[in-house]
């Protein structure tokens, strides 16, 4: 045994499997203790906030300590900041028709792009080929008017009593504060989703749960497959037909179809993580059967058995002592497998709709059918589901790979 | 000798012993209604070629397979093995040797397992540590092993000869009444060969249990048996004592497998048609 395990931690395709889990797990132990709280919470009043540090505009004005720091190329930041690359090149569409030579126009210099445009824009001039063109450049004119002043800007504050703005502060535009002197920050690694959840919070979340569900669901499977498989494939006979007579009826019956079907007559409100897990464990113990089945088959004339049975020893124990040890690693290796299908089989069904219900636990299913009903990927907002199809696919490939690992070492035939 | 004395003496027969495997096309019947009366104290061999249904035929009188049709009587009665209770006393009374050491073990369990479940089924589960290690020693002790350097060994870690002298150590632990011993020889080299038959027939001497023996090795069987059973294609063609089939061979396949066996000092029968043939 220790040997074996020995054997195992030396295939490099199993550590490199069972290293990414363990990376996972650990993330999915650790963050949550640096960032404690509810992960379903709705933070953020807008759906789909993209990644980033978010800081208060309210308390970065209200701050104690301002700093005044004369950075040269503070100004062009602040333009480039309002006016876009394609701004510019509309810009740069316009003074060429307006007959500057090409050579003088540069749409990478912010500040001089803006000085000639100031020089040469003329509403009067109706330049452009089409009337929406006309329309742009003179709206895209009345955007950037001022752009290059820097005067101080002036805080009102609204006193309800005397019914009029008072004076409450001045900012000048070399004004800076320390983010860690401001009071409410909030840093948003994958931004939010939808509902305006933090996504990495959400997603830690979600990969628990998800792993528990294969984890259920992969322990149910694998435990009828193989109480089914030893006792079809050991005592054989009517038994044998009984047991096989319903594995093949499952067998038919795409496992998927059957799982859709039980999910649907299970009502939204009844269908947690758990019972979901449950189910798809139930549906999918049918090619555990066959090949523990298959593998007993193999066994039970051997010498070993017959030696057992003529020592007096009763069936259970003849299966667990005689038979049992002959395919834990086959059975190990099955049970890596249905882990893996069964967290694929949940992201399938959520997809459908007929996942758990959403509103105690994340899945990482579920994340991936919200992204898709808020339209996550045609406006853009890659963080809604690109890190879950990542981890989804992680988790799949790693336990693929351990499984192919084990596989090298427990298989004979494809030793190098 | 009159039939009575003839049956109480019996301990093993059986009457349209067969076996058949498959059906409709693909049915094979390796034992063919077979009749045999085994005695008390007896060595018999059953002797055949590959294939013949001999290891059918023990795993029959084993209990391990069914049996299609025919009775099998033990200790004159006919034989009960409906139940698993049954079928364990049955076992106390009859137990095996197989033909290949190194998959007779279970090789997640320690040496001392095997032993220990012998005790247990001889009813001395109760027995204190020390005495089961007695008893443990004694049987290593008559297979010419010692019990020091086996205890605590997984079964891999011996060699093909020490393997079977435990399977030995562990019916002298048993006792049976009757020993199944299924070309027990056939997988060892021809050294250890000779140690393990000696200690057999030591241990038949011993506790006067009925020893079958299968094997193909027709001058072994000579060489060891009281009577002997020539089998083929499941039936057997000839028996009688030792001396009657092997000196005095009616039936054509015995004289068959009395010409294959290789002679040291005289050309092979297969080499002596060649030369006619060449000539």
């Amino acid at each position: 045994m220790k040997n074996n395990l020995r054997q195992v931690f030396r295939s490099p395709k199993f550590v490199f499997g069972f290293s990414i889990i363990v990376f996972l797990l650990i993330f999915v132990l650790v963050y949550p203790l640096f960032n404690p709280g509810d992960p379903l919470a709705m933070i953020g009043r807008n759906s789909f906030i993209k990644p980033g540090l978010y800081v208060s505009t309210y308390d970065s004005l209200n701050t104690m300590d301002t700093y005044t720091f004369i950075l040269p190329d503070a100004a062009g930041n602040r333009i480039a900041n309002r006016l876009s690359p394609d701004d510019r090149v509309r810009m740069r569409e316009y003074l060429l028709l307006f007959g500057l030579p090409e050579d003088v126009i540069d749409a990478d210099d912010v500040e001089g792009i803006l000085r000639l445009w100031w020089d040469n824009y003329d509403e009067s001039l109706r330049l452009g080929a089409r009337a929406a063109d006309r329309q742009f450049y003179a709206r895209l004119d009345g955007r950037i008017r001022g752009l290059l002043t820097s005067y101080d800007m002036q805080i009102s504050n609204w006193d309800p009593y005397l019914n009029e703005y008072t004076e409450g502060g001045n900012v000048r535009a070399t004004d800076y504060v320390n983010v860690g002197d401001v009071a409410n920050t909030i840093f948003l690694p994958l931004g939010t989703d939808n509902f305006g959840s933090d996504m990495l919070k959400k997603l830690a979340a979600a990969i628990t749960v998800s792993l528990q569900i294969g984890l259920i669901a992969g322990t149910i499977a694998t435990s009828i497959g193989l109480v089914l498989g030893l006792l079809s494939g050991y005592i054989g006979g009517i038994v044998d037909d009984l047991i096989m007579f319903i594995v093949n009826l499952f067998t038919v019956v795409p496992g998927f179809v059957l799982l859709i079907l039980i999910s649907y007559s299970i009502s939204q409100a009844q269908r947690g993580a758990t019972t979901v897990a449950v189910v798809i464990g139930l549906t999918s113990w049918v090619w555990t059967t066959r090949s523990v089945r298959s593998q007993v088959l193999s066994l039970r004339n051997r010498d070993h058995v017959n030696l057992s049975k003529l020592s007096g020893h009763s069936l259970p124990r003849i299966l667990v002592k005689d038979i049992l040890p002959y395919i834990a690693s086959y059975v190990v290796m099955a049970l890596i497998l249905q882990i893996s299908t069964a967290i694929l089989a949940e992201a399938q069904l959520s997809m459908l709709g007929l996942g758990p219900k959403t509103t105690e636990v994340p899945t990482l299913g579920l994340m991936m059918n919200w992204a898709m009903i808020y339209t996550a990927h045609l406006n853009g907002s890659w963080w809604a589901y690109y890190p879950v199809i990542l981890v989804i696919a992680l988790i799949s490939f790693s336990l693929n790979l351990m499984n192919t690992g084990l596989d090298q070492v427990f298989n004979p035939q494809l030793r190098d | 000798m009159n039939s009575e004395i003839m049956n109480t003496g019996l301990c093993l027969s059986g009457t349209g012993v067969t076996k058949v495997f498959g059906f409709g096309d693909k049915k094979t019947v390796a034992v063919n209604n077979v009749d045999f009366k085994f005695h008390m104290g007896e060595l018999i061999s059953i002797v055949g070629e590959s294939g013949s249904g001999k290891t059918t035929l023990v795993k029959m009188l084993l209990g391990l397979t069914s049996v299609t049709g025919g009775d099998i009587y033990f200790m004159g009665k006919k034989r009960d093995i409906s139940s698993h209770h049954k079928k364990k006393e049955y076992w106390r009374g009859i137990q095996a040797i197989f033909q290949d050491p190194f998959s007779s073990f279970n090789i997640f369990n320690k040496i001392d397992t095997v032993l220990l479940d012998c005790i247990n089924m001889r009813g001395g589960r109760r027995l204190s540590r020390q005495k089961k290690r007695e008893l443990m020693s004694e049987a290593c002790g008559f297979v010419n092993l010692k019990f020091e350097e086996m205890t605590n060994k997984y079964p891999f870690e011996l060699s093909g000869g020490q393997m079977q002298r435990l399977m030995i150590a562990r019916i002298f632990l048993l006792k049976p009444k009757i020993l199944l011993a299924d070309e027990p020889t056939s997988m060892i080299d021809a050294c250890s060969r000779s140690t393990i038959l000696d200690m057999l027939l030591k241990l038949r001497d011993e506790t006067g249990m009925m020893i079958i023996f299968i094997t193909h090795d027709i001058g072994l069987a000579y060489y060891i048996s009281d009577s002997v059973y020539i089998m083929e294609h499941g039936k057997f063609v000839e028996h009688g004592t030792a001396d009657e089939v092997i000196l005095n061979p009616k039936a054509d396949y015995t004289k068959r497998l009395i010409n294959d066996v290789p002679k040291i000092n005289e050309p092979w029968e297969f080499r002596k048609q060649l030369r006619k043939a060449v000539n």
